[in-house]
């Protein structure tokens, strides 16, 4: 109960909370949470074809993220643009895909008792996913003040892109379960802006947006399950109270 | 065609044919030259000429026709325009060079921070700043101190004074000219100051609106300035204290 409910999504939480800093810094805010909007199609044919959501959102999520990168470099459309295209189109198609309470518990998630098989996937995902963000910052950081300086670097940035887009993607899909579609893409976000708000350097922002997503998701499962609510909701509430708190700090 | 002048026999940097085109308009076309090892090649040209260009052709950040080849072995630090940072990203300095250093695990020998940061004239007060929060000027010299972390033996410069107050230029230019003749650096500068060409270049390149011209600093002549700048420019060449 604790792994479920508590541990499981405060890790992910973490592992959103160093994905949203490079988000936010690389400035695709509005393409990142547009993405998490293609995993909805994917569900909705899991769910067709009787079998596991997840795998039908990692997949539609997956190629979603290499449909973005390929978009980017093949043509001269702003990204924000193919985003916004793709992604409300992606949104339609699931809403006719799924329906009913599948679809609630797709766009705003759902607290359920978690399998160890997929309990198990969500951690070694997750440390994936931390691992990528640690071991690649410094790549990541030369790649986001010049793509130029950073090919002189020696950094393959093409290649870095679709790596950082695919686990962006992966982020997403891990917290649909608690989040949703429409939520997930707020715990990637929040706690990053909220902790850039109160850093000079990249190591603050980056342990500072992990504890806040993990502190937000622990104090909101915490909630609902005293509530009997839905965590996905509340988690994200707070966390935007943590945000709008620091809104006016000089 | 440009005109080339007497060619070493392996140089460290030969384009050939090199042309640029964004969807149907030509930037760069077939540009030719070719530089010895230790040279300073000096690009100039009015706004719009394609400088910038040429040079993200040759670091081959932009797709081109034509052949661009490096001798083996050259390492290239870059020092770019101007850069659009947020002013609130929470990098400083420090992590910018720090990264640097970081991301080159087959470095044999790695320079010291504080000791390029000295090179560059940039306290180490400023390089724990947030990099969007300091001046023009000293972030051209942290993208200085950045390129040079790299152990370069070629440096592509592209206008590394803009918004350097004067002493910190001069500084800047005497500092570059002494690495160049201690290290044997390679330097390709974009500049606007045709002074600094006079006095530091031993190759210039003139991009503009006609053929490209390369040769030596005497090609600047006034009817080719004049005919490059589509009006009459003046120029002081005076001679570097050595």
């Amino acid at each position: 109960m604790l792994i479920d409910a508590i541990l499981l999504p405060a890790a992910m939480a973490a592992a959103a909370g160093l994905v949203g800093c490079f988000a936010l810094m690389r400035r695709m805010v509005l393409a990142g949470d547009a993405l998490s909007h293609v995993a909805l199609p994917g569900i909705g044919i899991a769910l067709a074809l009787g079998i596991h959501p997840l795998f039908g959102a990692l997949t539609m999520l997956f190629f979603g993220a290499l449909l973005v990168w390929t978009l980017e470099d093949r043509t001269r459309i702003a990204t924000e643009t193919i985003v916004g295209v793709i992604f409300s189109a992606a949104l339609a198609i699931g809403s006719l895909l799924t329906s009913g309470e599948d679809l609630i518990d797709a766009l705003v998630g759902h607290a359920d008792v978690v399998p160890w098989p997929e309990a198990a996937f969500g951690l070694a995902a997750t440390a994936v996913i931390v691992w990528f963000i640690v071991r690649r910052r410094h790549e990541l950081v030369l790649a986001l003040v010049s793509r130029d300086i950073a090919r002189t670097a020696g950094i393959n940035v093409r290649r870095l892109d679709l790596i950082y887009l695919e686990m962006f993607a992966l982020t997403v899909a891990l917290g649909l379960r608690y989040l949703g579609i429409l939520l997930m893409g707020s715990l990637i976000i929040i706690p990053a802006a909220t902790a850039k708000r109160f850093s000079k350097d990249l190591t603050t922002m980056l342990v500072l947006a992990a504890a806040l997503g993990a502190g937000a998701t622990i104090l909101g499962s915490i909630v609902a399950l005293w509530l009997h609510r839905d965590p996905g909701p509340i988690i994200v509430a707070i966390a935007a109270v943590g945000f709008l708190s620091t809104a006016f700090r000089g | 065609m440009p005109s080339t002048p007497d060619a070493p026999p392996s140089p460290i940097l030969d384009a050939r044919e090199l042309s640029v085109a964004f969807d149907t308009t030509p930037v760069l076309d077939h540009i030719s030259f070719s530089l010895p090892a230790g040279a300073s090649l000096a690009v100039i040209g009015p706004n719009g000429a394609g400088k910038t260009v040429l040079f993200r052709a040759l670091l081959g950040a932009v797709p081109h026709t034509g052949t661009v080849r490096w001798a083996p072995g050259v390492r290239i630090g870059y020092v770019p325009q101007k850069l659009d940072i947020e002013r609130d990203i929470p990098i400083t300095g420090r992590d910018f060079l720090t990264a640097r250093l970081a991301v080159d695990r087959a470095a044999v020998e790695r320079p010291d921070i504080a000791a390029v940061l000295r090179l560059v004239g940039l306290s180490e007060d400023t390089s724990r700043k947030p990099i969007g929060t300091i001046s023009g000027g000293q972030f051209q010299r942290l993208l200085v101190a950045f390129a040079l972390l790299g152990n370069p033996t070629v440096l592509l410069l592209d206008e590394p004074t803009a918004g350097i107050d004067q002493p910190g230029e001069e500084r800047l230019n005497a500092m570059l000219h002494r690495l160049q003749e201690e290290r044997g650096l390679t330097i390709l500068l974009i500049s606007h100051e045709l002074t600094i060409v006079h006095a530091y270049a031993t190759h210039v390149l003139c991009l503009g609106s006609g053929p490209a011209f390369f040769g030596p600093p005497s090609i600047l002549t006034p009817d080719l300035l004049a005919n490059l700048y589509r009006e009459p420019v003046s120029v002081h060449a005076h001679t570097h204290a050595h």
